[in-house]
């Protein structure tokens, strides 16, 4: 995994609540056995005026030029200002995969989708939860801003502003340190493969039942 | 010891270990895989050269990409195909528990293989790459969905590292009117607390509406605990859930079955525990329920009519409801019994079992599709479920009122196979996801009860299914 550090980066604001995952990526690309190229389907029935097909070649595509991240000011876009239940639905990795390909790097939301927010952290995607009426702000900051940018800092935990305004944000410890460093879950926890172990044949010998 | 709830009873006993700020790493008892959110898993353990922790967790399917009609073409579409076919491959070579290939008599959607099969016992960890697995709470197993890189996490270490949800008990009491069923409670429900009020707890669902329910039932209410928001939902084991279980293929047998029974009884919260939010519905005033708008919280009874965003103050909130109508082709305060249906798809992980079809074979018996239908399909969601509704003449009801009776699997559900809908349709779903171009791009998703699918099938526009019925 990509380690996260800080991103300063051009920032887009889409502005909908419970954007859920099959808008995010949707289904016909999930038949991919792949785990890389979704970016180009992000958003794939907002951007688009035609149906996508999976393998389709997107940049002769016809363009919705009313979907925000099809104009040109937004065009680099590394930070997403989301609204209420962002990333709901179901519980396709795909959904960062394609935002991550795409270029994201940081998306912050008043509220997430719980396994959506959990995938996020495996793909070097930092979802920050801020208060709404900060976000708020955020929103109307760079509507109106050509070139609006945050500087997203993990290891000091805020955003700054263009204005040069400080806004901390919460993360989980244990995240924060797997993030900063870019670390494979998977390794991290054999180091308890002992207890793993353990664990499993106190469970077999208390409850035979669960291992036919 | 302080009371406990459910919730807190399976987190504890199956807690490894746990890192300073309570992350911890949780064992997984049984891992359900599926062809769509597997492959990538399977190759990132190839490639850092890892093994399966216990193949014997593993339980198999392939659902999601599968046709459901034509089975004697195979799988047509080559990226489909390539899917399942890699599934197949990646189950030869690690095994497992039990594997229902395309086509074998046991195949179907997962959720519902699992239980069926006696694989989802109470007081396992269930998870699956699928945010559907909440279904399997019904049988008080901490079960919930999780994304790729979790289900390699799964098969390489038999652990998930988690955090403790906060617990939300949602207490319906009272008898459910005629023709109100599982799904109109669970939809009530999210209308109530919204798709986001569960983010963040697991949903203990309790209360005398709960225990009357059938493990199908029960199902239902689970499976769309993550449609309001939640990883997990949960009820407590009864003799309903005991009862269900024995003799499956895979439960427990002789002295063990005392054992696990014996065990299995202790699964529900203890008198006096602690829940951090408590909802109660009073079952007799639910409705039946219909969703008008893309997201399952967008929803009212059947003798109600199509919010009016003008009269909302949220601007959020309006803009939202504005945009869902503009997409589901609907005027403000239109009645819900005057918008007409041209599909009708009865099936999925929510209402794809047996007592979801004879609800909707009573319906169905001795009437027609309308004519301004354009099509009903019926697919249960297994091989097994098949067979039983052929062997109660099921699906001769179903055909006999020109519905469609197809073989088992995902279909129309998310429409990654041939079943969808065409751009502006209107369908009757008894399924659990109405957004934007889920059923197939431009399609307009209304989720209903299977019996309020039948109804709909039978009169080519949302009826409320008492009048119906005898
Ligand atoms: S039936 Fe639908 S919701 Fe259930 S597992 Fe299949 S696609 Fe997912």
């Amino acid at each position: 995994m990509k380690p996260f550090d800080v991103v300063d980066g051009l920032t887009v604001p889409l502005d909908r609540a419970n954007v859920d995952t099959d808008a995010i990526i949707p289904k016909q690309f999930l038949k991919s056995i792949q785990r890389s190229g979704f970016g180009p389907n992000l958003f794939d029935e907002w951007r688009y005026l035609d149906v996508g097909q999976p393998g389709q070649d997107c940049s002769g595509r016809p363009k919705n030029p009313d979907f925000v991240l099809n104009q040109p000011r937004y065009q680099g876009a590394q930070v997403l200002l989301a609204r209420d239940n962002f990333g709901c639905g179901s519980s396709r990795e795909h959904a960062p995969w394609a935002l991550e390909d795409y270029g994201f790097r940081v998306i912050i939301a008043p509220s997430f989708a719980d396994i959506f927010f959990n995938n996020c952290f495996k793909n070097g995607l930092l979802p920050i939860r801020l208060d709404a009426v900060i976000l708020d702000e955020l929103f109307r900051q760079c509507e109106t801003t050509e070139g609006y940018r945050l500087k997203v800092d993990l290891a000091a935990q805020t955003i700054t502003r263009p204005d040069g305004e400080v806004i901390a944000f919460d993360v989980d410890p244990f995240r924060k340190e797997c993030l900063l460093n870019g670390w494979d879950d998977i390794g991290l926890t054999l180091r308890h493969a002992d207890k793993i172990r353990a664990f499993e044949e106190q469970r077999r010998a208390q409850h035979p039942y669960y291992y036919a | 010891m302080l009371p406990q709830t459910l919730y807190e009873k399976l987190w504890s006993s199956h807690v490894v270990h746990q890192e300073a700020d309570g992350t911890a790493l949780i064992y997984i008892d049984r891992h359900l895989v599926h062809e769509v959110t597997s492959p990538q898993a399977f190759e990132g353990l190839k490639l850092a050269g890892r093994k399966p922790w216990r193949v014997t967790s593993i339980v198999a399917t392939a659902d999601h990409n599968t046709p459901t009609d034509h089975w004697e073409r195979g799988i047509e579409d080559p990226v489909s195909r390539q899917q399942v076919e890699t599934l197949d491959a990646n189950l030869r070579e690690v095994g497992s528990l039990a594997y229902f290939p395309f086509m074998d008599a046991r195949q179907g959607i997962i959720h519902v293989i699992g239980p069926e099969n006696g694989t989802t016992l109470p007081g396992m960890t269930v998870v699956c790459g699928d945010s559907h697995t909440s279904t399997h709470g019904a049988f008080a197993c901490l079960a919930h969905g999780i994304g790729t890189s979790e289900v390699e996490h799964v098969m390489a270490t038999q652990c998930l590292l988690q955090k403790k949800s906060r617990t939300m008990l949602v207490q319906v009491d009272g008898q459910l009117g005629r023709g109100v069923t599982a799904k109109d409670v669970v939809l009530a429900i999210i209308g109530e607390i919204g798709t986001a009020g569960g983010t963040g707890y697991a949903i203990e669902f309790a209360g005398s509406a709960i225990r009357s329910l059938s493990m199908e039932g029960r199902m239902t209410v689970c499976n769309m605990a993550i449609e309001a928001g939640a990883r997990a939902g949960l009820v407590a084991v009864d003799e309903t859930t005991i009862d269900y279980l024995r003799d499956k293929p895979f439960s427990p047998r002789g002295v063990q079955w005392d054992a696990a029974v014996a065990y299995w009884k202790t699964l529900r919260s203890d008198e006096g525990a602690q829940f951090d939010k408590v909802v109660r519905i009073d079952a007799s005033a639910i409705a039946p329920q219909v969703t008008w708008g893309t997201s399952p919280e967008m929803v009212t009874t059947v003798t109600g009519k199509v919010p009016d965003p003008a009269r909302i103050d949220d601007p959020v909130k309006r803009e939202g409801v504005e945009r869902a109508l503009k997409y589901m082709g609907l005027e403000a305060n239109t009645p819900i019994t005057e918008i007409a249906v041209q599909q009708v798809f009865i099936g999925s992980c929510t209402n794809s079992r047996i007592e979801d079809l004879r609800e909707a074979a009573a319906v169905a018996r001795g009437r027609r599709k309308a004519d301004s239908v354009r099509r009903v399909l019926v697919v249960p969601g297994s091989g097994l479920v098949k067979q039983q509704a052929e062997a109660e003449g099921l699906d001769r009801i179903f055909i006999d009122a020109g519905f469609e009776w197809r073989e088992p699997g995902c279909s129309m559900c998310l429409a990654m196979n041939a079943d969808r809908l065409e751009p502006g349709e209107h369908c009757a779903s008894t399924s659990n996801r109405n957004f934007e171009g889920r059923q197939g791009a431009g399609g307009r998703t209304h989720l209903v009860s299977p019996a309020m699918a039948a109804a709909a099938a039978v009169t080519g526009r949302f009826t409320d299914v008492r009048e119906l019925s005898q």
